[in-house]
């Protein structure tokens, strides 16, 4: 079964004809040739398809493209600003964040997402274990702090320790 | 993945109705767990009548001092509220210990409550499973145990309800409003869900069409103190082997009240009344809080492959409660 939606990519209005079935990664990679989006393990376990969908960051694996139409997404092709790479990127490259590469896009959008949720003074495992009242104001992201909020993004290579200082210099 | 139409629901009553009309309909919410399940093949409906964006998604205080929380709010949006983090530190907790940042911005409240077990044989439709294909046996009774129940449990099925967030809401004594087409009902939380017996396929009480609406959360006592403690086999991300929700008031080194919930141990959050009646009016000490997790567990019937969690719970009881009778409350 079919129907009609539209989604906005990376600043783009796209519209396109989809059965029921398509989840938005298969979308953007099949239909709309937005590759940048990885799947990885497609249950919602690795974070390789993470993009941000009205600015949160989701598995796009675990969503239905109809159940989002009209839907304002980002991938990793749409962080960078013309030309110049987002901040994140840039970190990533200095601090050599990857080794293969394929957790990479999933990786920033989701520090995105993450970076966004500290300032907004969401609290994570680590913030709510402390004693005592904490918020409402933008969290401090210690090491552990990164960690815990970036758990839904493995990387098979192991380049975490690399990753973690990527986002904690752009974080600071 | 068989073929499946798609309708959003534009009212509660329209969705409930959409369902009534189908017996093979499903409510769909945030999507983290059922489309997964289509894609595995674990359940076929013919029609997905989408409510995440049924106008549900509100926390609102309510006049006895409790909090309502709207089905469709969103498992991030609640953690992060204020209101939750200053009166329920417990349920922020529970969330927070739950799936990852990207599974937490799609799930749903009413979604979280209806997931269903993550038994690996629940999951793999090449194996048998009394839960998924009634009548087909249970492959875990001789397979991987890690993750089954010690408690609550039958031969039919020994699958653990993998909800964190459940867990607080039970020993917050969180009651669920659900609407059917015969009008709206209440339950206390922990009736929705329901042990297995030999109908291991009905997970909760609700019949088809019933649709959660809310969850009403009751003002605590005053002085009381709460926390999840959550046991698992990595830091973060990962199922509970074993967790622990405790609302705790001691009054003059005595137990004044005192609510808990066990996860990862059983089909459902598992209310822990054994534990909570032994404690009542006792000194609030170590060795009562080990008494009365001992007497809680000598129901408990591990298979060979989890006997460790009878000790790692009662440890895990203890040192929960230890911690709420040691500090200043919050």
């Amino acid at each position: 079964m079919e129907a009609d939606i539209t989604l906005r990519v990376n600043r783009e209005t796209r519209w396109l004809t989809v059965d029921t079935r398509t989840t938005l990664l298969d979308a953007l990679r099949d239909r709309l040739g937005v590759t940048g989006p990885k799947k990885g393990c497609d249950h919602g376990q690795c974070g390789a398809c993470t993009i941000l969908l009205g600015g949160r960051r989701v598995n796009s694996c675990l969503a239905l493209a109809v159940q989002h139409d009209g839907g304002e997404i980002t991938t990793v092709e749409g962080l960078a600003d013309g030309p110049d790479l987002h901040p994140l990127q840039r970190s990533f490259v200095r601090h050599d964040g990857f080794q293969c590469g394929y957790c990479t896009p999933g990786q920033l959008c989701s520090a995105v997402g993450m970076l966004a949720e500290a300032r907004a003074g969401w609290p994570s495992a680590v913030t709510a274990d402390q004693e005592g009242p904490v918020g409402p104001g933008p969290v401090a992201l210690s090491e552990a702090e990164i960690k815990e909020r970036m758990s839904g993004n493995l990387c098979r290579c192991g380049a975490y320790a690399a990753i973690v200082p990527a986002i904690a210099e752009v974080a600071r | 993945m068989k073929p499946f139409d798609y309708r959003r629901a534009q009212d509660v009553s329209g969705a409930v109705a959409l369902l009534s009309a189908d017996p093979q309909a499903a409510f769909l919410g945030g999507g983290t767990n059922l489309v997964d399940h289509l894609r595995l093949g674990v359940v076929a409906p013919g029609l997905l009548v989408d409510v995440s964006r049924l106008p549900l998604d509100r926390i609102e205080p309510l006049e006895d001092g409790g909090v309502r929380v709207g089905a469709t709010v969103r498992n991030s949006d609640l953690a992060a509220d204020p209101l939750i983090r200053e009166r329920y530190p417990v349920l922020s907790q529970a969330l927070l210990a739950g799936a990852s940042g990207q599974l937490r911005n799609l799930a749903t409240t009413g979604g979280n409550l209806l997931q269903r077990t993550r038994c690996v044989y629940f999951q793999d439709v090449s194996t048998p499973c009394n839960k998924r294909a009634p009548g087909s046996g249970c492959a875990a009774l001789h397979g991987y145990q890690r993750y089954h129940a010690i408690l609550g449990g039958s031969p039919e099925c020994v699958a653990t309800h993998p909800s964190d967030m459940a867990v607080a809401m039970a020993a917050l004594d969180a009651r669920v409003l659900v609407r059917g087409p015969g009008g709206e009902r209440g339950l206390a939380l922990t009736d929705l869900h329901r042990l297995p017996g030999d109908e291991p396929w009905r997970d909760t009480v609700l019949a088809h069409a019933e649709l959660i609406t809310a969850v009403d959360l009751p003002p605590l006592p005053a002085g009381a103190r709460t926390r999840y403690r959550k046991v698992r086999d990595r830091a973060s991300y990962a199922f509970a082997l074993v967790s622990v929700a405790a609302v705790l008031v001691v009054r003059d080194g005595r137990v004044d009240d005192v609510r808990i919930a066990l996860g990862g141990v059983a089909p459902k959050p598992w209310r822990a009344v054994v534990a909570e009646r032994a404690l009542r009016g006792g000194p609030a000490t170590e060795a009562n809080f080990r008494r009365a997790a001992e007497a809680e567990l000598a129901a408990a019937r591990p298979l060979d492959g989890n006997a460790f969690k009878v000790p790692l719970a009662r440890n895990t009881l203890v040192a929960t409660l230890r911690e709420l009778a040691g500090g200043t409350p919050r």
